[in-house]
């Protein structure tokens, strides 16, 4: 087998992502041969239970969310990084090298532990952040 | 790149298969899966409601078909022909997408899901990374559906959808690294076959470590889900229906849809990574077509059970509070996790990746044969 007759292993991978999208596709097309279509300007407003909905909802948002998210990223980023040690570690094991590689692992691990243990001594991993006023 | 479909259909018919043919094997085997992953999203919702009424004492669907098995049905044929209502201040492009975007990340994951030892559609050598990968997809589509609905109910779930699937994502990354470093490999049919039968060889029962990791693994497919009791995205008593507020007919349908067949999915990731499998107790059946008729029935089975739990969970415990919610993936989650890995690292280490069945049968033989000193 050649290096680029192996692509073909992708080919579920595109078929079934073009099955989801024409499955979503078809059927609101063919629904809209059979579906009614009475638009009308209340109808037409985003729904908040009964009120005339007041400004966009595309305010400014909590910025929890932001750091969340920066959080995410950096342990994220941590996974990604980890994946290929951890394939290789039985086999770093088997070759006599396991203690040196588990080393290295637990540095990478406790490098990361201790950003959970600032942003956690911060306040950024709750919801509500406290703020201490100090005195 | 690992192995297809084509390739285990050759070597096990020794019949060189050639690329218009295999093009047509994938298409047709595609068809089949999707289709009967359809009818599972289905009867997943026919399931959850018949369940939840068995839990809370009532009878549930019974009208349409035998039992009310053909509810779905009915269900698919109300919501084709509801009207499309798509209101005037949405994002119409993100609004379109969003829903594609659910359906292709749930639907993509199904390529390297093993199904029994021959029938997997692409044996990726990265599987692991891959299905991670394509399945965060549903947290875009998520947000993307909350955003571009302009409306505050779809806004508040579509942010603590981003927020929730994201942070949960975390946990449940370091317990497959954890599982990776059990089996050496990141390919689903190798973590598979590093497993047995019999529940002593799962990777569950592997270490005191990976019993936990299960369960951490299980709370945060839970969580990646939005099922209960994480569903603060679609909280319906306090947003609505969160983040598909503003969706109507098909395009919840498919929301909807791509939710039933992602739990179904992270299940069978579950069942794959920690309970063995397609494995066959006592390997049943050898590898002949009733073995693999019997490693099918093995994995929907085990799959099967896991949605029954993630069912029952749902109707029988309350909605978290988001700092709760929060709370419990940084502070526990994520740390016991770590701890995990550095535990399952060093049993790898110290046992030369032997499972704890095998340890404690050696510890017996040597102190049994070391009494009669």
């Amino acid at each position: 087998m050649s290096s680029m007759g192996r692509l073909d292993i992708f080919a579920p991978v595109i078929l079934l992502g073009a099955i989801a999208v024409l499955m979503v596709v078809g059927a609101l097309v063919v629904g809209s041969f059979i579906r009614p279509k009475n638009p009308n300007e209340l109808k037409n407003q985003p729904y908040e239970c009964g009120e005339d909905p007041v400004g966009s909802a595309w305010a400014n948002f909590n910025v929890r969310f932001y750091v969340t998210a920066l959080v995410f990223i950096i342990f994220d980023v941590e996974g990604a990084l980890m994946f290929p040690v951890a394939a290789a570690f039985r086999s770093f094991v088997h070759a006599g090298a396991g203690a040196v590689v588990y080393i290295s692992l637990l540095i990478f691990i406790s490098v990361l532990a201790s950003g959970l243990v600032y942003c956690w001594s911060k306040g950024d991993l709750d919801w509500v952040k406290s703020y201490r006023i100090k005195k | 790149m690992g192995t297809s479909l084509i390739d285990s259909l050759s070597k096990a018919t020794e019949f060189s298969i050639g690329p218009v043919l295999g093009f047509f094997i994938f298409v047709i085997a595609v068809l089949i899966i999707v289709n009967v992953m359809a009818l599972i999203g289905g009867l997943g919702t026919y399931a959850e409601r018949k369940i939840s009424a068995d839990i809370q004492m009532r009878i549930g669907p019974n009208r349409v078909g035998p039992y009310g098995l053909l509810q779905f049905l009915a269900d698919g044929v109300k919501m084709i022909m509801k009207e499309d209502i798509v209101p005037s201040s949405v994002d119409k492009l993100l609004y379109t997408i969003a829903p594609l975007l659910c359906m292709v990340g749930v639907f993509t994951t199904l390529a390297v899901l093993p199904f029994s030892s021959l029938l997997t559609l692409s044996n990726l050598n990265v599987g692991l990374i891959y299905v991670l990968g394509v399945s965060s997809l549903v947290g875009v589509g998520i947000f993307l559906g909350g955003y571009s609905s302009n409306s505050k109910w779809a806004m508040l779930g579509g942010m603590r959808g981003a927020a929730q699937i994201i942070s949960y994502e975390i946990p449940v990354t370091l317990t497959i690294i954890s599982v990776v470093l059990i089996s050496g490999s990141l390919s689903f049919n190798t973590v598979i076959e590093g497993q047995g039968g019999l529940p002593h060889r799962w990777n569950i029962f592997h270490n005191p470590f990976t019993v936990i990791a299960f369960f951490v693994f299980f709370i945060g497919a839970l969580a990646e889900s939005n099922r209960a009791p994480f569903d603060l995205p679609e909280a319906e008593s306090e947003l609505v229906s969160g983040y598909h507020t503003e969706y109507t007919g098909m395009r919840f349908a498919f929301f909807a849809l791509a939710e039933y067949v992602e739990v179904f999915v992270l299940c069978a990731i579950a069942s794959s990574l920690f309970l063995g499998g397609y494995k066959v107790p006592l390997n049943i059946g050898g590898d002949g077509v009733i073995g693999q008729l019997l490693q099918i029935a093995t994995f929907f089975s085990k799959a099967f059970i896991l949605y029954y739990v993630v069912i029952w969970v749902r109707w029988t415990l309350p909605r978290l509070r988001v700092d709760h919610l929060m709370a419990i993936c940084w502070k526990y989650l994520v740390p016991i996790s770590l701890f995990n890995l550095v535990g399952i690292g060093l049993w790898v280490l110290i046992f030369d990746g032997a499972p704890m069945y095998d340890v404690l049968a050696n510890l017996f033989k040597s102190s049994g044969s070391g009494g009669h000193h």
